[in-house]
């Protein structure tokens, strides 16, 4: 351990810490700071790895690595989410507390913390370097946003700022490289030469009296926990200190700290407010003594800038404009790569099948694993480019202001406006819109936008409609200006927009009822977005895609290959071997279609849409419906290739096929009367509206959450709302139209 | 009793207190609104909430309903 023992705030070995074998021992550097101070920036610079940086609060929700190289000594440096205080209530701020304290999962205590402090706002960041301090590590401070203050005619004395703190202060400008060398000499003295740095703040004295008390009734043998630990622990009353602490040492450990808050009540204030008061009481002397800031303070451009984009207005106007371009790129502008590579994939399964011989090898080759890879692969596009503008918004600052003018909105949902983002998104794609929330920073917030997300209608739904109303939807035209298949499309397309507000309120009630989260949203200084930040959101993000979810599709769409394959019947495949031995070369195509369509019907697929036709026969549906609804289950747009197939017209069918279309037309029921009504077609498409017919979403969602348990719940409360959707719009809208 | 919430957009005032003892009072601690502390109103998002308000230097969005459990000295 590091620390002088001597000391009275001195960290001793505590049972939370890991330990460490001597052998493996690699420097460990935790970079802390408030959002917004280029923290990831510098991170960046000095990693040399390129980290994504956000403009907007909470963007840095999972810590990243990387390795910093001083004069031979390779460290290990940890970027923690940005957090205005160590008192943590997000998870993100219990991860930066607990890499501090050395009880993170994975990570020993860091031998020297890197505090990142905005020259322009010393403030608010100085709230936390206080708490940092007393965390008892060796610290070293980067100061940033120098530029930013010298033009706003803010003059910090770094000097008398080092001296007041005890701790080394370095400037930096890390996009410009200036100061990183210094810098980095600063942290590799931190580490040879390790210090505690001097507390800086002392609470009352009655406080620090029960702090002592506590301290030495939890002491076990000759270990007492350290001082900051205990000092959270009495002033977050049943917070994540103490319910980590209540884990490991037993139930005393809440009792020992509710006695102690008792007595302290007496004190008038409330602990929190003691804390905070004197911390900023110290604060205060200190920016006066170290900061001058001009007496008048100038209109900034980011005042001006804010004029315009918040104004009722213009504001609204460019608010509409630019959601409707984030909209359009991943709606339209991915479209075309989209195309190519799905006509890439279909070329290579062309290929395929003519190389690979006939049999399951071939089938599993062409239909199950190209297939499934080219699933995964187009929803890239949609995802890099939205993720690219994402950066855009939030590097540049406006993404605050777009939760700032939609917060009222969402806030009648439950929700804040940080949801808006991932909630227009998925009008495209729920995957990028899921992925994108993580920049809300209250937990119960950012899942409800998750479970509520898959319902809006996602450009997967679009070809569906499309089949179903062109089919079967009358191209009349009422009151001589709205077209019927028109305004069908449209009330499909807000089905969902309708259904999600009461879904959020309702989570938010009950499976994610908690207290009222404030919403408390930094507006930071508008910048120019960085190039290199961008694009490496975009690659970032794709890559995750690709790695993790794109895992579990491929496998399901493996499974349900596998499920509409099997079992194949040896008498007839010879049968059809027997057919097509005599058959006309003409005839060969025809062959191939009837022998698939027949697979279908005899797989366990096929047996599956015999069983639940039961089920579905309220809805208005025959088994063939059905047994196309469960293939679709993956990727609700094979409904159309799985129909295809029941039909006899080979794979390749898209919406606009006439064939298929008539096909359609012509099913009859066993008593003559057509399968497909208007009514019959409505029930399906409100089903698919409703339905989480997506395993790309549910494996995003899995992914997302951490757990398999939120995916379950989207998969069921969907898969019942639109049951129950389909069976109201057959069962009534059969009584009243017939 | 005067709070945050009942400035116009331009105005200022200095804190007294913060009504309650929640999780929404610490947080807006931390965030520097201490008691003694002048704050002032910039403006009110287009659709009537949430606020926007400068505070030691830097600005934040929060809502009406939370602008209300910040008490300010009589003027």
């Amino acid at each position: 351990m590091a620390a002088t023992a001597s000391h009275p705030s001195a960290p001793l070995e505590d049972p939370i810490s890991h330990s460490r074998t001597s052998l493996e021992r690699r420097y460990l550097i935790a970079v802390i700071g408030n959002p917004n101070t280029g923290k990831t920036t510098l991170f960046n610079a000095l990693t040399g790895l390129s980290q994504h940086t956000g403009n907007y609060p909470g963007v840095t929700v999972e810590s990243a690595l990387g390795e910093l190289t001083i004069e031979g000594d390779r460290l290990l440096t940890v970027d923690l989410p940005g957090t205005y205080s160590l008192a943590p209530r997000a998870p993100d701020e219990m991860l930066a507390v607990s890499v501090l304290l050395g009880y993170g999962r994975d990570i020993p205590a860091p031998d020297a913390v890197l505090c990142v402090l905005d020259a322009t706002n010393l403030d608010r960041n100085l709230y936390l370097l206080t708490q940092v301090l007393e965390a008892g590590r060796p610290v070293v401070i980067a100061l940033t946003m120098m530029d930013l203050a010298k033009k706003q005619g803010i003059i910090v004395n770094v000097e008398a700022l080092q001296r007041q703190l005890g701790v080394p202060v370095v400037p930096v400008h890390a996009a410009k490289r200036v100061g990183l060398s210094a810098l980095k000499l600063a942290l590799r003295h931190a580490i040879r030469t390790p210090t505690s740095p001097p507390p800086l703040i002392r609470l009352p004295e009655a406080v620090a009296r029960e702090v002592d008390g506590v301290r030495l009734s939890l002491a076990r043998g000759h270990r007492e926990l350290p001082r900051f630990l205990v000092e959270r622990l009495l002033i977050d009353a049943g917070g994540s200190i103490e319910q980590e602490l209540v884990r490991q040492l037993g139930g005393d450990v809440a009792t020992t700290a509710r006695a102690a808050r008792d007595r302290l009540a007496s004190l008038g204030t409330s602990l929190p407010q003691v804390e905070t008061n004197t911390r900023y009481q110290w604060i205060t002397q200190t920016v006066a003594a170290v900061v001058r800031r001009p007496f008048t303070t100038n209109l900034t451009g980011t005042d001006r800038i804010d004029q315009i984009v918040t104004h009722k207005v213009w504001g609204l106007l460019v608010f509409l404009v630019a959601m409707g371009l984030t909209f359009q790129s991943i709606f339209s502008w991915a479209a075309p790569l989209m195309d190519l590579i799905e006509a890439m994939f279909s070329a290579l399964g062309t290929q395929a099948r003519i190389l690979l011989p006939d049999g399951p090898l071939q089938s599993l080759i062409v239909d199950g694993i190209i297939g499934g890879v080219g699933a995964v692969v187009t929803f890239v596009p949609q995802i890099a480019i939205l993720f690219g503008l994402i950066a855009l918004l939030e590097d540049s600052g406006y993404m605050a202001r777009a939760a700032f003018l939609m917060d009222r909105i969402m806030a009648g949902f439950g929700l804040s406006g940080r949801s808006f983002i991932p909630l227009l998104s998925s009008f495209a794609c729920a995957v990028p819109g899921i992925m994108s929330t993580r920049s809300i920073d209250n937990h119960r917030d950012r899942i409800a936008t998750i479970l509520i997300a898959p319902l809006m209608s996602c450009s997967a739904r679009l070809p569906v409609y499309v089949l179903f109303i062109s089919a079967f939807i009358p191209g009349r035209t009422l009151w001589g200006v709205v077209g019927l298949q028109g305004l069908t499309l449209f009330v499909m397309y807000t089905l969902g927009l309708i259904v999600a507000p009461p879904v959020a309120l309702l989570l938010k009630r009950t499976l994610l009822r908690g207290e009222p989260v404030p919403f408390l949203l930094e507006l930071p200084p508008f910048k120019i977005p960085a190039w290199r930040v961008v694009l490496f959101r975009m690659y970032d993000r794709s890559l995750a895609f690709l790695r993790r979810a794109g895992t579990i599709i491929l496998a399901t769409t493996i499974l349900v290959w596998a499920l509409s394959y099997y079992p194949s019947q040896s008498s007839r495949a010879e049968e059809f071997q027997a057919r097509r031995a005599t058959a006309t070369p003409e005839e060969q195509a025809r062959l191939a279609t009837e022998e698939a369509g027949i697979r279908l019907r005899e797989s366990y697929l096929g047996q599956a849409g015999h069983a639940i036709e039961p089920l579905v026969r309220p809805l208005g549906w025959d088994w063939k419906i059905g047994m196309a609804t469960l293939a679709s289950f993956p990727a609700r747009e094979v409904i159309i290739a799985a129909l295809g197939t029941i039909y006899n017209l080979g794979n390749e069918q898209s919406e606009e096929s006439v064939e298929l279309r008539g096909a359609m037309q012509a099913e009859r029921w066993p008593d003559g009367r057509p399968v497909y009504t208007p009514v019959v077609a409505l029930s399906v498409m409100v089903f698919f509206a409703l339905c989480c017919q997506c395993g790309a979403t549910l494996a995003t969602i899995k992914r997302e959450t951490g757990s398999w348990g939120y995916a379950a719940f989207t998969f069921c409360y969907m898969t019942t709302l639109a049951y129950l959707g389909a069976l109201v719009v057959y069962q009534v809208g059969s009584r009243v139209l017939g | 009793m005067r709070t945050l919430a009942d400035l116009s957009p331009t105005q200022e005032g200095r804190i007294h207190s913060i009504d309650g003892i929640d999780g929404l009072t610490q947080r807006l601690s931390e965030l520097g609104f201490t008691p003694g502390q002048s704050v002032q109103v910039v403006r009110f998002a287009p659709l009537g909430d949430p606020m926007q308000v400068r505070i030691r230097g830097f600005s934040i969005a929060l809502r009406r309903n939370e602008a209300r459990r910040i008490v300010l000295d009589p003027a």
